[in-house]
Parts: structure tokens; C-alpha cells; sequence
């Protein structure tokens, strides 16, 4: 186990003293927080690595997280049996890929399991990206921010738009994930211990995954990128290819996300594919340092956790706009930059010469 | 025996021709200098020739291959380095972690096997890590090794860059004025380095104002002027050819 991967130990420690003192304290509502905090940070992590070590900007990541929740929520809620007869359902049902159960009526409904769900959902999720990636990964800068906040706005009005996704109500009685016999991902304050700990599980196994991508050939080109594309080009990196594949890969996190979350709740809605979603994941990752992971989930899990407690009340998305607008203007290099370890010893460093440097001049 | 062929190289920015009809062959092994005076088209022709512009018409030959049109990562996967004027390190990373990235094209590890750290993968970061070190030990900077590449001094971030080019094992190394913003001494040492990594076995291509450095160790001498070559001998000649001199003295 390298130095880096040590700090996993102190984390799931963490972790766990953080279920054991809500257990004591008799306050298990907050892990229903911690749980959808979690979440939401596995979306918030792989565009950490897209953003900050990649160099590529999305205000277009909602929209990844919502094609994951909408598809999971649809496929595992829509009613199939009209549809019955035809060869793709029958074909979709020998291979076990269907759920045959009843509403709430007791009606029979023919639904989509939700593994099945999810794999189609995350590969949707995927094929998007892929097939924004390849036009919209050559523009640059604010441009690339221009065009992923376009496709944003299209998801989500699309979601809006359509009576399948369930227009401005969102989808609801999503049924739980399956995992293992007796561990569903939902919302059932039975499993909510349950819950906490697989979330929390998914999440750090994605930022070991991430880690071990960032130390290795593969991550050091896409920093490579980031440093100088033109030096990244002469050294061998395809460089399209490579934003391409990292953009893939952090939508793929984000729907994921989507799905997970869509599962826990029991239902996803349209706000989840809004354009200050967007700008809250961007806000978050910059508050965490960019190219900084543990600074990304740090602050994706505390904001979080805030913002889902009601902390920050009808002022949420204002909040958020305000911390971007903030760390933009005062820690540019994240939240964490402000430590005493971190600029405060420069800058005291560099006041301390000019003012020598003051005093020696006559 | 040829490693490279330029064969009548043009390039046209709309009414501009900043190459004109320009030829010449480097020899497997050699040092050659391209020198001219500013705006010569000195750059413009090591762009064509990295790939990093495609040319309006002639050829470039590697080994035989046409190499003009293509990417400058495929121009590197052939197995031509090289380093840039205004030097260009990866910020946010060590000098060692810029020397590895120029193992990209001698290493396989893609996205899945280096995210599940496979058995393959971890093999190729230790075999990675050594055959770097041992390149910035060769610039004699491996004490540099975990330093930010942007924390070090003009001098040795050329040098990190020269690892970074020699870790793709390149057949053909070009170098963008390489002793641009060094002093002197810096200068003579970059001399020197020139000269044992043409030890190495590798053909050199570079590009330089410094002519001290230039007349020290190339063994031949293309000079172009208007992006038309007028010129092309050893040193000892080129020092006294009359254009050459009309070029850098005026008449």
C-alpha cells in the first residue's frame, strides 16, 4: 500500500465513527444525508479528474446524472406489458432481464430489472458522452463550458418536456436496487445503516479507482494535457482520444451516480437535471482544489450534507453561486490552499521580504 | 545512410510562403543546425517536420516513409522527439512525473488495467519510474527528481525537457533553440549533453541562434533566408560563405 493509498485508513475509519457516535446519539437521520452526500460526491469526483487533471471544464455533468436517474427510474417503473407481445420485450424477458410484479392496485406490471435498468441506463450515459465528446472536445476554455451548458439545458428539458420521464413531477416508486439477498439500495429506514455503508463503500472503491488512474500512464497524459497540449502531442499522447475516453469515464461516474441515487430516493426529478446542478458540481470541485481528490470529495460530502440538511434554506443555489464567485476571487487553488501549511506561509513569505525589501531602500 | 529527407518543402500562410522549396537529407547519426536569421521559416520547417503543421507542398521522409500530414503524436510514435523554444513543462507535475510521460508511446497500460492497478500495470509504472530516473540521472538533475518541473531553474528545465525527449528512445531528437534563455556556461554544458546523446546513437536535427554553439557541434550547416535555403556545408565553409555572411551582416 503506497502513501497515498494510505489515507484510505483514516477515512473509513471515519466513516464508521461516524455511524457508531449516530447510533449513540440516537440521530441515524443524518446518515440519510451522508448517504445521498455520498452520491452525489461519486458524480462530483470523476469530474474532479475531468476538471482538474484533465483541464476540460463541464456545466454539462446534471445532465449525465439525470440521463442515469431518468433511464433506471423509467425502465424499472413504466409498465411494459402493452408491449408484451412484441419480439425485443419477449427477447428481453428469457433472458431475465424483466420483473414481473404487481402496482399498487395489485394490477400486473411488467418493468425492467433494475441491474438491467442500470447497465442501460450508465451505457446511455456512456454512448452521450461519446457522441458529444467527439465535436464538442475540440472547443476550449469557455467554449467547451459553452457547449457541455448546452447539452444541459437540452437534458433537462427534455426530461421536462416528456410525459415518459414524468414532465415537471419527476418519476416516482422507483424500487430498490438489489445487491446481495437481504441489501437493497433504498430508502427503507430499516437498511439505512445498510445503506450509509454502501454508499460510502461505492464511493471510496471509485476515488481508489481514480487514484490508481491518476498515477499511471493513462493519468499522467491526461495531466500531461493539462500542463501543454502541444508538448502532451509531441510526446505521443493522442490527445483527442484521451479527453475523449476521460470524458466518458466521468459521465459514466455521473450516471452511476444518477442511478444510485435514483434508487435510494424512490424517485428522481427534474431540478436533478438542472443547469445549477451543474454549476454546483463545478462550484464544488473548485472549492475542493480542482486537481485535488480528497479536497473534491471532502467538500462535495460537507456541502452536500449541508445543503440536503436545509442549512443553507431557499438561498441553496444562491449559496453555492456566492462560494464559486468566492474561491474564484480569494483561493483560486481551493479551500484547502488556505490551510496554514498551505499559501498563507507564501504569502506571509513574500509580505515578509517586500517589507525587508521596503525597509532596505532609502 | 539517410535517416531523414526533405524534398522540395513548401508552406503558404495566405500570401506568405514561409518555406520555400526547401530540401535537404540528415544522415543516421549526424548533428545537423539549422540557422537563419529571424523569421527565416527555421520553426516553420521543424513544425512540418513535427508534424505540428502539414505542409502546402514536397515531402518529408523518415526512413523512407512520407511522414508529412500526419499527427504530431504519430510524427512521435514514429520515434522523433523533440523540444520546444519556450519550454514546455507539464505544470502540476514532478520533473520525474514530465520525464515519464515521455514513455508514453513505449508503454501500453490504458484506462482499465491502470484504474484496477492489474499485475501488467504495476510491472510497467516500476519499469516506467526506473528508465526515467535513470535519464535524469543522465542530465546529472535525479536529485531534482520529486522537485515541481515549474519550481526549477531555466537551465534545468531544458534539461528535464531533454529526458522527457530521450525517454521516448527517438530515433531522430529535434531541438527548437535549445540554448535559448542559457548562459554561457549553461550553454557549453547543453554542448556537451548534445554531444553524448548523439553518443547515444541519435540523429540530431536542431534549430539555434547561438553560434557558437551551432559551429561547436554540428556536423553540418543548412541556412535559410526568406524561407529559401542558400546554403548548406559544414561549419568551417559556412562560416565563410559570402551569402551567409551578406545574410547575417547585411552588405
Amino acid at each position: 500500500m503506497s502513501a497515498k493509498e494510505f489515507v484510505f485508513l483514516p477515512v473509513m475509519a471515519a466513516v464508521v465513527l461516524v455511524q457508531l457516535f449516530t447510533a449513540a446519539s440516537d440521530s441515524a437521520y443524518y446518515l440519510t444525508q451522508l448517504t445521498m452526500a455520498a452520491y452525489y460526491s461519486l458524480l462530483i469526483v470523476g469530474l474532479c479528474v475531468l476538471m482538474g487533471y484533465a483541464g476540460q471544464i463541464s456545466l454539462g455533468h446534471a445532465g449525465f446524472f439525470a440521463i442515469g436517474g431518468y433511464l433506471s427510474a423509467g425502465l424499472t417503473t413504466r409498465d411494459l406489458l402493452p408491449w408484451a407481445e412484441s419480439p425485443v420485450v419477449r427477447s428481453l424477458d428469457a433472458l431475465g432481464c424483466l420483473n414481473h410484479g404487481q402496482d399498487l392496485y395489485g394490477a400486473q406490471l411488467l418493468t425492467v430489472a433494475p441491474w438491467a435498468a442500470a447497465a442501460a441506463a450508465v451505457l446511455a450515459a456512456a454512448l452521450v458522452a461519446l457522441a458529444l465528446g467527439v465535436p464538442v472536445l475540440k472547443l476550449k476554455g469557455h467554449y467547451l463550458a459553452m457547449a457541455t451548458l448546452g447539452f444541459g439545458i437540452i437534458v433537462y428539458r427534455l426530461v421536462l418536456a416528456s410525459e415518459y420521464f414524468g414532465e415537471a413531477d419527476g418519476i416516482s416508486g422507483v424500487p430498490g436496487f438489489p445487491l446481495l439477498p437481504g441489501l437493497t439500495v433504498s430508502g427503507d429506514s430499516a437498511g439505512r445503516v445498510a445503506n450509509y455503508y454502501v454508499a460510502w463503500m461505492v464511493l471510496l472503491v471509485a476515488v481508489l479507482l481514480l487514484r490508481h488512474l491518476i498515477d499511471s500512464r493513462p493519468g499522467r497524459a491526461l495531466r500531461a494535457i493539462h500542463g501543454s497540449p502541444e508538448a502532451a502531442d509531441a510526446m505521443g499522447v493522442d490527445v483527442a482520444r484521451y479527453k475523449l475516453k476521460v470524458f466518458v469515464l466521468s459521465a459514466v461516474y455521473a450516471a452511476l451516480a444518477g442511478v444510485l441515487m435514483t434508487h435510494y430516493n424512490g424517485g428522481i426529478g427534474p431540478s436533478e437535471a438542472g443547469v445549477m446542478k451543474s454549476v454546483r458540481w463545478v462550484a464544488i470541485v473548485a472549492v475542493g482544489g480542482m486537481a485535488h481528490l480528497w479536497g473534491a470529495l471532502t467538500m462535495g460530502v460537507l456541502l452536500n450534507f449541508l445543503s440536503l440538511r436545509g442549512v443553507f434554506g431557499s438561498y441553496d443555489d444562491a449559496v453555492f453561486a456566492l462560494i464559486l464567485i468566492a474561491i474564484m476571487l480569494y483561493a483560486p487553488g481551493g479551500i484547502f490552499s488556505l490551510l496554514p501549511d498551505g499559501r498563507w506561509r507564501e504569502r506571509l513569505a513574500s509580505l515578509a521580504r517586500r517589507g525587508k525589501s521596503g525597509e532596505a531602500a532609502p | 545512410m539517410t535517416l531523414l529527407a526533405i524534398e522540395h518543402l513548401g508552406k503558404r500562410f495566405g500570401g506568405l510562403q514561409a518555406v520555400d522549396d526547401v530540401g535537404f537529407t540528415l544522415a543516421r547519426g549526424a548533428i545537423k543546425a539549422v540557422i537563419g536569421p529571424n523569421g527565416a521559416g527555421k520553426t516553420t520547417l521543424f513544425n512540418l517536420i513535427a508534424g505540428m503543421l502539414s505542409p502546402s507542398s514536397g515531402a518529408i521522409l523518415f526512413q523512407g516513409q512520407p511522414i508529412h500530414g500526419l499527427q504530431p503524436c504519430q510524427v512521435a510514435r514514429r520515434g522523433i522527439a523533440r523540444t520546444f523554444q519556450n519550454i514546455k513543462m507539464f505544470h502540476g507535475m514532478s520533473a520525474l512525473e514530465n520525464v515519464m510521460v515521455g514513455r508514453h508511446v513505449r508503454t501500453a497500460v490504458g484506462f482499465f488495467g491502470a484504474m484496477l492497478r492489474t499485475p501488467a500495470c504495476r510491472r510497467e509504472e516500476r519499469a516506467i519510474r526506473e528508465r526515467s530516473l535513470e535519464l535524469l540521472d543522465f542530465m546529472g538533475i535525479a536529485d531534482c527528481a520529486d522537485t515541481p518541473a515549474v519550481n526549477l531553474d531555466f537551465g534545468r528545465q531544458r534539461a528535464v525537457e531533454l529526458a522527457r525527449a530521450l525517454a521516448l528512445e527517438p530515433t531522430l531528437l529535434l531541438l527548437d533553440e535549445p540554448a535559448a534563455g542559457l548562459n554561457i556556461y549553461e550553454t557549453a554544458e547543453l554542448g556537451r549533453l548534445i554531444g553524448r546523446i548523439r553518443d547515444l546513437g541519435i540523429t540530431i536535427l536542431l534549430v539555434e541562434h547561438d553560434m557558437s554553439l551551432v559551429m561547436d557541434i554540428s556536423d553540418e550547416i543548412v541556412v535559410l533566408s526568406f524561407g529559401r535555403k542558400i546554403a548548406e556545408d559544414v561549419p568551417e565553409v559556412i562560416q565563410r560563405h559570402p551569402e551567409v555572411v551578406k545574410v547575417y551582416l547585411g552588405e
